[in-house]
């Protein structure tokens, strides 16, 4: 069984959601049909969409957000918030580390070949001093719930985490459709989270910048899945949404073409990938980037974040190191645990996860989104047969976990009001201090018994509340 | 400002107008196919909506008869037609989505709501009978979008950018519209005069919604070539006439010098056709040829508009 959010094993509603579970319960069918109906036209009026990709056409569309709230307790949260920053700082002083003297490599916590073989490693980012030391800015690290105390993180988002202007929304559309909620208790604000992001962007604006540097938020175009975010961000910060080809470099500086003089730019909030950012250091067929951004990075008289190469800390081959390496750079047990994970690049792991097929989830290593991968207990014979081709014929490629009974939490269908399973994606800044928005995005996978969370396949949101004392 | 944001805001205000425009021809065109035999031997209302849409080449490239349905069609949902309405108000919502930072919530929504709307809309349903009621909602949709812009935008580049595309794209509607029914529509001299040439004027001047202006302001049932000349191209009252657009066009880069502390090439172009629309007179114009006159103010427009975005770096 799930440990249900909501309702305790022993059928008695949990604290954190007395004053929601009552609140249900009086919801009539109209209400509720209401809501969903105004919610979602809210959605599209705005244009709070989302691409996806090889759909051919009709490709934009509208996460389904779902009324009945996420609920963290006070405390819950205090103690999930410390793992998260231990985790946060772990991975900055670890990618500190790999692009200066290697520690970690020298004491043989982990094989060189990850790091050094791993496509995410950028060499060009070796001996570069980023700002305060800084690389993940950031982060989005997806965190499942087993048990009362029972977190585990399922990933470490480290290059451009998307998902924030969900939860800024989800937040106002619930406010919106019932205000009398947030009156009756006190619930911690996520608003704040734009103009966090502007301060840690401005704290490691480079030493060149004036007392107010200049931030853009960098977005590959109206075709992106998540340009609605990166347009919102630039909006609620009061920055320019810049394009690639809106900014050039010249005379060893960054400028953007405006209207009238070219302007001179500190800060780069990039949401393109690492790939595409130049095209001289990169790839070359690159359109989306800015010839010789990285060259006056490495100068630092620019500051990009994430910074380059970060993704080797997020990639599915590290995950498994990750205990090990908070250990290293903090000298503290982890806070929060890692999935067991086995290597199918190990023979060993490789015979194990062939055996177990059906009770395992496999992950490509370099996916993301939810897209090539197996949910074993929910695939058909014929689904894991195809799947074990695909993994004999490159077993390096892999991960697998066992399936994690995901906490569920009460969701609308079309049935009425019946549990689906959850994940939450905290977002994490790191400037001058590690900043935590308190909430983050729930996801919900909306398919009874289904533990695909992602948007892409179907998933939906759910507005997460932490509760004050 | 980016310059490509500034070249988002323009496009998008041009779209609109264009897509506004596009349905009043449409809305005429209809009309006079509604009236059967009234003018014996003219049934070509819709070669005629082409030639004043300037789409009657790419439409022929694409069909070969002209006719009623296939017309339609290709004006309002073709979109490889690039001035047919779904076309404009898609370019117009994906600049205004591109530049969202720039757009006040209620410019932004008015153009959104209206694309999904239209997306909604299978093109099959829009049968003859149904036909004035989508062009009506077409045009109600610019009309809130320019209403959502003059209520909320601030009085900065945003706007000013905004305006320029809007008045330029009307400037160049209306003179074509003059043009095509001048110089096109009526090759035999014998015509001139009779009931076929009173009727086209009138639809020249439905096409920009100031039939009864006219009336109103000239006293005067007849629909007289000199007059509605002079009422679409030196009357500062008409809210579509080359002066009136022009007053606005200058008006809004005056505003941007202003606020930029700097004029340039663009400025003295617009400040030039401005002078001559507000010194000019009707005698002096159809003395030279009226053709020749709106020939010479596309191509002046169209220079203002090239100028202006090499002026502020409008990407290409």
């Amino acid at each position: 069984m799930s440990f249900n959010e909501m309702l305790g094993p022993d059928g008695k509603v949990r604290e954190p959601y007395a004053k929601v579970a009552t609140w249900l319960q009086r919801l009539g069918p109209h209400d509720i049909e209401r809501a969903l109906r105004e919610s979602e036209a809210r959605f599209r009026r705005q244009g709070i969409t989302f691409a996806v990709y090889g759909d051919g056409q009709a490709s934009e569309r509208i996460i389904p957000f779902d009324i009945v709230p996420r609920i963290f307790a006070a405390q819950e949260w205090r103690r999930l918030s410390a793992g998260i920053e231990q985790r946060v700082r772990a991975i900055n002083a670890f990618l500190h580390d790999i692009y200066h003297r290697q520690e970690i490599l020298r004491a043989g916590r982990i094989p060189e070949a990850v790091i050094v073989q791993n496509e995410a490693f950028v060499s060009e980012m070796v001996g570069v001093n980023p700002a305060k030391g800084i690389y993940a800015h950031v982060m989005g690290i997806d965190i499942v719930r087993v048990g009362v105390n029972d977190f585990y993180v399922l990933e470490d988002n480290c290059r451009t985490p998307s998902g924030v202007s969900y939860m800024l929304e989800d937040r106002e559309a619930m406010m919106h459709l019932f205000p009398e909620l947030f009156s009756a208790q006190r619930v911690a604000p996520v608003e704040n989270y734009p103009a966090m992001l502007h301060k840690t962007l401005t704290a490691v604006a480079p030493a060149s910048a004036g007392e107010e540097p200049v931030i853009v938020v960098l977005t590959p175009g109206i075709h992106n899945s998540a340009f609605f975010e990166h347009a919102f961000l630039a909006d609620e910060m009061g920055v320019e949404l810049c394009e690639g080809s809106d900014l050039f470099v010249s005379d060893g500086w960054l400028y953007m073409r405006t209207t009238q003089e070219p302007k001179r730019v500190d800060v780069v909030y990039r949401r393109i990938d690492d790939a595409y950012l130049d095209p001289l250091s990169f790839r070359p067929d690159s359109n989306l980037g800015v010839p010789g951004i990285l060259d006056i990075y490495r100068a630092g008289r620019v500051t990009l974040v994430n910074a380059p190469g970060t993704g080797v800390a997020d990639d599915k081959s590290i995950y498994t190191f990750m205990p090990d390496i908070i250990e290293f750079y903090t000298g503290e047990k982890p806070l929060l645990s890692n999935v067991p994970t086995w290597r199918c690049s190990q023979p060993q792991d490789l015979k194990y996860v062939t055996e177990h097929l059906s009770e395992l989830v496999v992950k490509e290593v370099h996916g993301s989104g939810g897209y090539g991968m197996l949910v074993g207990p929910t695939s058909t014979k014929e689904q894991i047969e195809t799947f074990r081709g695909k993994l004999l014929a490159k077993p390096s490629n892999y991960i697998a976990q066992p399936t994690l009974a995901l906490s569920t939490v009460p969701t609308f269908v079309k049935s009425g009001v019946a549990p689906r399973h959850v994940d939450l994606r905290p977002f994490v800044l790191s400037g001058d201090l590690v900043r935590i928005t308190r909430g983050g995005l729930t996801r919900v996978a909306l398919q009874e018994g289904s533990l695909v969370v992602n948007s892409s396949q179907g998933g939906g949101t759910k507005d997460t509340w932490v509760l004050e004392d | 400002m980016l310059g490509r944001t500034a070249s988002s805001l323009f496009w998008m205000s041009r779209y609109v107008e264009r897509a506004e425009n596009m349905s009043r021809l449409l809305e005429v065109g209809y009309r006079i196919s509604l009236m059967p035999g009234a003018v014996e031997g003219h049934r070509d209302e819709w070669q005629s909506t082409l030639a004043s849409a300037a789409c009657l080449q790419s439409y022929k490239a694409k069909h070969k008869e002209v006719d009623g349905p296939n017309v339609i069609h290709f004006l309002l949902f073709d979109e490889d037609n690039t001035s047919s309405v779904k076309f404009c108000l898609r370019a117009a919502r994906n600049n205004g989505r591109a530049v969202r930072t720039a757009l006040t919530r209620d410019v932004w929504e008015s153009l959104n709501s209206t694309w999904n709307e239209l997306a909604q809309i299978d093109p099959t349903t829009i049968t003859p009978d149904r036909l004035p009621s989508f062009l009506d909602w077409v045009k109600q949709k610019a009309m809130a979008f320019r209403g959502a812009l003059l209520g909320t935008m601030l009085r900065n580049d945003p706007y000013y950018f905004s305006q320029l595309g809007n008045f330029i794209e009307r400037a160049d509607n209306t003179a074509r519209i003059l043009d095509v029914k001048y110089f096109i529509l009526l090759p035999q001299p014998s015509d001139v005069g009779s009931e076929l040439d009173a009727q086209q004027w009138a639809q020249v001047l439905r096409s920009v919604s100031a039939h009864r202006a006219y009336r109103w302001f000239y006293k005067d049932s007849r629909y007289k070539p000199w007059l509605v000349s002079e009422f679409l191209i030196l009357k500062e009252e008409m809210p579509r006439s080359l002066l009136f657009t022009y007053n606005w066009i200058n008006l809004a880069l005056n505003d941007l010098g202003a606020l930029y502390g700097q004029r340039y090439e663009c400025h003295t172009l617009a400040q030039t056709t401005h002078e001559q629309l507000k010194s000019g007179n009707m005698e002096h114009i159809f003395q030279g040829g009226l053709h020749e006159f709106l020939q010479w103010f596309m191509w002046k427009n169209n220079a203002l508009s090239e100028s202006i975005s090499k002026t502020y770096n409008f990407p290409l």
